[in-house]
């Protein structure tokens, strides 16, 4: 029994676990060191759970158009970073013009609202486009045809709207109701990050009411299930893909929006990290799933933040800050290995891939 | 003119041919059956009449309109309903909301409510499973579940593939009695099955279908009595 056990164990097995264990000894160390050392206060700890809040957030909704195109149509739409960049890249634009007519901070909300309405509009749209374009005719192709096809389309999706907008960083303007900070007794909390946690909240229950109690969502699980039943019931297919795309591609252009508010520039390139992020965060809770993209989402953002002060600056790790974008594919990589169903693993995933 | 009438149909898999020039006509209120060995196209047939397949020749007519131009989805809107082979439950959602999908091409609230309560008067079982995983379920309720489901959409032809299949006998006879009730309540249905007996035991007519072809049809009574049928399907010597 155990030399069966014993023979069993390859090369990689051995290497994979020492390499886990490695990993999992300096995290549970580099912690214990950290917190044992006291070199940060309560209050530090708090502001970076609140921006890891903020940036799980930011990552959910962007997550949400990867789970959601997967648990429909069993592919990666590696395109939806641009899908994410397209919306905020242009929503800089609708609020220069809010400003050229004083509405920006004379109309706060409002002015919000408009600027996530295009965001949300502009990916949207070109979500529809990607999918019409890149991926219907391609369906019932290999698997691995229309992720080249999204890794081409991303390409061409960026160098799109360098040519329209510029190569250069475009800033998009502060709003002077979201200067500063709110006190919560003694917790500080930037406004930006407020609104970036309440806005991805309330877009999360929006967009898991969707799914789960409108016509609408209840289609689009009855079509990840089984397409040709799902037209038995006299459901347009297609049209529920088509609206796939447009709920993720709004999702990300709102998320797109939520990003900016954290990190106030955009560029055409700014969809690279996010888009990576919220597709680990997709797969940590288990892609196809949409409460497991929001969980995953909220524990790499967590993680994000907090990681690289919590058990790397204990191992005495330089400038551990700049290392958070290695702990994501860290998690990323091992998830894979070790339990490539994600935290929420959809079970169905292996019978039907 | 009969409500569902298949002429001559021609169906491929890629480059293989599944029907050989199917023909066959449903009446308003008929049970028919297709009774056939595994292969010999029976699924192809309903697939075909459902739009899920496009014949390469031949006509599919409802009510004497070509459905050629139709794709599966518009084709539940004329008014036709199939409970799949493998009954295809949405296994991750609640039955009720596998019954909602089933009126999907309906808008009236007032008739899917009158739907509801008929298909629970049906299966009181669904009923009391309403707000469970259709997954979760035995075989037989998905059966049921499945029949239900497609009972929603008010249809006015119901095909059935293989509603016994994978049942145990006790509950092969309940589901039988169901489709003699669903066709007394004024539905047409086109039944296929590989339980002949069964299958001709309520019918009204029935075809014989042999590697893509009809070779045989008559009244389900006929049938059962003819020497061909009772060797090849029926069991008998």
């Amino acid at each position: 029994m155990i030399r069966n056990w014993i023979q069993r164990i390859t090369l990689t097995d051995v290497i994979v676990w020492g390499v886990g264990i490695l990993i999992l000894t300096g995290v549970v160390w580099g912690s214990i060191v950290t917190l044992g050392i006291g070199k940060y206060s309560t209050a530090t700890w708090i502001d970076l759970t609140i921006s890891g809040l903020a940036l799980g957030g930011v990552y959910a909704l962007i997550a949400l158009g990867y789970t959601l195109v997967y648990g429909i149509l069993r592919m990666i739409n590696f395109a939806h970073s641009e899908v994410f960049m397209s919306g905020p890249f242009t929503a800089t634009f609708a609020a220069q013009a809010l400003i050229a007519i004083g509405w920006w901070n004379r109309y706060p909300w409002l002015s919000l609202l408009i600027v996530m309405a295009v965001a949300a509009a502009v990916s949207s749209s070109i979500a529809i486009l990607l999918e019409r374009v890149a991926y219907r005719p391609l369906r019932g192709a290999p698997r691995l045809v229309p992720l080249i096809t999204a890794i081409g389309a991303s390409f061409f999706l960026q160098y799109t709207f360098r040519g329209l907008y510029g190569s250069g960083l475009k800033a998009y303007p502060e709003m002077e109701i979201f200067k500063g900070v709110w006190m919560l007794g003694s917790v500080r909390i930037f406004k930006t990050q407020a609104a970036a946690i309440v806005g991805a909240i309330v877009m999360m229950l929006i967009l898991y009411g969707i799914v789960q109690y409108t016509k609408l969502g209840k289609a689009m699980r009855s079509v990840s299930e089984d397409k040709e039943v799902a037209a038995l019931m006299g459901i347009n297919v297609d049209r529920v893909i088509t609206s796939t795309f447009a709920l993720g591609g709004a999702s990300a252009g709102v998320a797109g929006i939520l990003y900016l508010l954290l990190f106030p520039v955009a560029n055409f390139f700014m969809g690279f990290f996010p888009g990576l992020k919220a597709f680990t965060a997709a797969v940590l809770g288990g892609i196809g799933n949409v409460p497991g993209a929001f969980l995953g989402a909220m524990v790499l953002g967590l993680l994000e933040s907090i990681g690289p002060n919590l058990f790397l600056d204990g191992l005495g790790v330089p400038a551990a800050g700049q290392l958070k974008d290695a702990i994501a594919f860290t998690i990323l990589v091992f998830i894979l290995i070790f339990r490539p169903s994600g935290i929420l693993g959809e079970r169905l995933t292996q019978t039907k891939a | 003119m009969s409500l569902l009438e298949v002429e001559n149909i021609h169906t491929y898999y890629g480059n293989i041919q599944a029907l050989r020039g199917v023909s066959l006509k449903v009446e308003k209120g008929e049970i028919v059956t297709l009774i056939g060995a595994n292969g010999a196209g029976k699924t192809t047939t309903l697939r075909t009449i459902s739009g899920l397949l496009k014949p390469r020749e031949g006509h599919v007519k409802l009510e004497g309109e070509d459905l050629a131009s139709y794709m599966a989805h518009e084709i539940v809107y004329k008014g036709v309903a199939m409970v799949p082979e493998g009954r295809g439950v949405f296994a991750r959602l609640t039955v009720m909301e596998n019954l909602e999908m089933g009126a999907f091409s309906l808008s009236n609230k007032e008739q899917i409510n009158r739907n509801l309560e008929r298909v629970f008067t049906l299966f009181p079982r669904l009923k009391e499973r309403r707000a469970q995983v259709a997954g979760t379920l035995s075989g037989g309720e998905q059966q049921m579940l499945a029949t239900g489901r497609a009972l929603m959409a008010s249809p006015s032809v119901l095909l059935m593939d293989e509603p016994s299949m994978g049942l145990a006998p006790v509950l092969v006879e309940v589901i039988f009695d169901t489709i003699q009730q669903i066709n007394r309540e004024g539905v047409t249905i086109l039944l296929v099955e590989q339980n002949a007996l069964m299958a001709l035991g309520v019918a009204h007519r029935g075809y014989v279908l042999q590697t893509g072809e009809i070779v045989l049809s008559d009244s389900a009574e006929k049938l059962r009595k003819d020497p061909t049928v009772q060797k090849a399907y029926l069991g008998m010597e």
